[in-house]
């Protein structure tokens, strides 16, 4: 394991990263950062790019999370360390056509395929878009709206102190960018599709996301990680949203990354006054995966939603971190988390919330769930309350065990057979949060790929007629 | 249909069936009546499997078979359903695929072809219609977020569409309003069949108002204590448990 300590005490927006030492050097990060940088300067303005500087000049300083760390105590990241991880990139044209299939998947919307994080595609299908709405990726809205994209990005992510998200900002330059201005409203969802493409060697992608949702504005979000299978990457994401006063945000991640991938995500939201924010987390793949998702309610009246679901199987690691910071008075937040863990996988849940003095008629609530399928696999739980303010109502619990006995009893009373009725209750406790997604195509697609992981027959949703054009 | 010889089942160390004897006929409608803790549901989860009894004496031959032998779901495959006290929830399963699975399972055990999901809805609308059921429950998650009324409908409704030769109706009654408890007794009316038998469990005459039964039997203390026609439930809602304990002491 590397062993980093911070050499300046603190750094200046724009400052020069501290000196690298023996042990940086054998970190390929500071060496892609200044083998890139010639071309990361020219992305983007200038401000953007002292914003990298700093990043990775902080990221020098935090070095990776070490066990020790509290919020990292059950998630040993050293097998990450030890990979000598390259930086990934976009091997040309021709690789386009290779994913073609995953466009026609997609319905009506507007699709955002990002491969490696280095190219970015944008397909529009259905109706046009409302004036000023723009969908795209975010090299692009750098070169194109940086005026829109400089205010907000490096704004939310708390680069200073995460040292992924550091990271991921030094290497700024592709991903999405969505931006809906006031009042308007996106009727099809914008789909995110991350997708890697092995190249042979174990490489890293950063991918970032920026959403802007101006006040009273509408958009759904569907971010999808998908990757290739026995290949070693490492997805570092940081998905930044700001939602607008009276917006409406709803965000859906799906993430299937590949067996032997590493997945680390932060995404942070900012919310204005009475906006409404609502995330569901579907984590299904990779082999180390850590999500952490913050969100500030920093406006009265805001209604946040943190569901999440992950199933985790072998030797796969998946850990959630959530905090919801009410920052004001009159908001809510409603959190339900619901893990799956069979065979020797690891679960992780942590869960704060914290409600500042001023936030006085706070209403919180936070469940997360556990079904352990196996005795080898293990969950670590956690929720954390931490309340200054006393006119508030807040509520958590945590349960972790097996299938209910009565429920299989009264399937087997039907003439379903026991192991069946295992399959069947366990799907049942996922598919739970899976039906709380209002998107018809990804609701049905998760069910199918469910049922199908516990082989039961497929069909719990009526057909419905395929989404058409307006 | 139904022999139940001197049957004994106990709970951990408590004994609660003490020597049931019993025969059900096909086309029969038996009323087992009793006072709070004299074993009625727990006669009911030994006909139906639940693991929680354990039979220390005594058999029970259902069409000939040995019904004690069989797992929970053989039994069901075999005929054999039982309407719960307390249906059980099962939110992100929906009613119609939770009863295909059930239908399935048992049409594969008699070689029957399994139903595709065409061809089951269209058995499951006429079965709606029987029991005067809203469609809208087919959709819906398995006993989820339902009223009391509505799980025990819906218990009903199971019943007409696994269509059982053997019916055992566990306190099906109880946190039933009056309105209810007609809807489901409409509906065990309707599948009264010379085919098929039925055990109506209760604590209470008024459901046999409207269920009438051939016989009806007192449980008492885990034994059988008196049999009788439809009358012995009227004359034993006049004078209550006690009589039936100053009876027999």
């Amino acid at each position: 394991m590397l062993k980093r300590k911070p050499h300046l005490a603190a750094t200046r927006e724009g400052s020069e990263r501290p000196m690298t030492t023996a042990t940086q050097e054998k970190n390929t990060y500071f060496a892609d950062f200044d083998r890139l940088e010639k071309d990361l300067v020219k992305k983007g303005t200038p401000g953007i790019h002292r914003l990298r500087k700093t990043a990775i000049a902080r990221f020098a300083e935090l070095g990776f999370p070490k066990a020790r760390d509290e919020e990292w105590r059950f998630t040993n990241i050293a097998p990450l360390e030890a990979i000598p991880f390259e930086l990934a990139h976009y091997e040309g044209e021709g690789q386009r056509d290779k994913y073609a299939h995953v466009e026609p998947n997609e319905a009506t919307g507007s699709l955002i395929l990002c491969i490696n994080g280095y190219k970015t595609f944008v397909h529009h299908r259905g109706p046009a878009l409302p004036e000023g709405v723009i969908i795209t990726g975010l090299a692009e809205a750098l070169k194109t709206h940086p005026q829109l994209v400089e205010p907000h990005i490096g704004r939310y992510a708390d680069y200073k102190n995460q040292p992924f998200a550091a990271l991921n900002t030094a290497f700024l330059n592709d991903g999405a960018f969505i931006y809906v201005p006031k009042g308007k409203v996106i009727d099809h969802p914008v789909t995110i599709v991350n997708m890697v493409v092995a190249f042979g060697r174990p490489f890293v992608w950063h991918r970032r996301c920026l959403v802007i949702a101006e006040a009273n504005s509408q958009v759904r979000i569907v971010e999808k990680y998908v990757g290739a299978k026995d290949t070693v990457y490492f997805t570092n994401a940081v998905t930044e949203i700001a939602v607008g006063p009276g917006a409406r945000i709803d965000h859906y991640k799906v993430q299937e990354e590949g067996n032997q991938s590493f997945h680390i995500a932060t995404m942070q939201v900012q919310q204005n006054r009475d906006s409404r924010f609502a995330s569901q987390n579907i984590a299904l793949g990779g082999s180390l995966v850590r999500n952490d998702i913050n969100a500030i309610l920093g406006a009265e009246g805001c209604e946040c939603t943190l569901n999440g679901l992950y199933l985790a199987t072998g030797q796969q690691l998946i850990d959630n971190h959530t905090f919801i910071d009410h920052a004001m008075p009159n908001c809510a937040s409603h959190e339900l988390y619901k893990g799956i863990l069979d065979g020797k996988a690891r679960g992780v849940f942590n869960g704060k919330i914290l409600v500042r003095q001023d936030a006085q008629k706070t209403d919180a609530k936070q469940t997360n769930k556990t079904l352990l399928l196996s005795d080898d696999a293990t969950i670590n739980t956690k929720p954390q309350l931490e309340i200054y303010a006393d006119d508030v109502k807040c509520t958590h619990g945590a349960t972790v065990g097996q299938l209910d006995e009565e429920a299989i009893f009264y399937l087997r009373s039907r003439g379903i057979g026991d192991q069946e009725a295992r399959n069947l209750l366990t799907y049942a406790f996922a598919n739970d949060i899976v039906g709380r997604i209002q998107i018809d195509r990804i609701r049905d697609k998760l069910e199918q790929t469910l049922l199908a992981s516990r082989q039961l027959p497929q069909g719990n949703t009526e057909q419905r007629p395929k989404e058409v054009l307006v | 249909m139904l022999q139940i010889k001197n049957l004994h089942a106990q709970v951990g160390d408590h004994e609660i069936l003490n020597g049931i004897n019993l025969t059900v006929k096909a086309g029969e409608v038996h009323a087992i009546m009793g006072p709070n803790g004299s074993g009625k549901s727990t006669l009911a989860g030994v006909l139906a499997g639940r693991e929680a009894y354990e039979v220390t004496a005594g058999e029970v031959l259902y069409q000939g078979k040995d019904l004690l032998a069989m797992a929970p779901e053989e039994r069901a495959r075999e005929g054999i359903f039982l309407a719960f006290q307390y249906p059980v929830e099962i939110p992100g399963v929906s009613n119609t695929y939770f009863l295909r699975a059930a239908v399935n399972a048992i049409r594969k055990h008699r070689g029957l072809e399994e139903y595709d999901a065409m061809d089951f809805l269209t058995l499951v609308k006429e079965k709606l219609r029987l029991i005067h059921i809203d469609e809208d429950l087919l959709k819906r998650p398995v006993n989820e977020g339902f009223s009391g009324g509505e799980k025990k409908r819906n218990e009903i409704f199971q019943m007409a569409v696994l269509d059982p030769k053997l019916a055992i109706l566990d306190e099906t009654d109880s946190g039933l309003d009056i309105d209810a408890l007609r809807i489901v007794a409409d509906g065990v009316n309707t599948l009264r069949s010379p085919e098929r038998a039925t055990l109506v469990i209760t604590h209470y005459q008024r459901l046999l108002n409207y269920i009438v039964p051939d016989k009806v039997h007192v449980l008492y203390e885990g034994r059988i204590v008196k049999s009788g026609g439809k009358e012995l439930a009227l004359e034993l809602e006049e004078k209550g448990y006690g009589w039936i304990e100053d009876t027999i002491k």
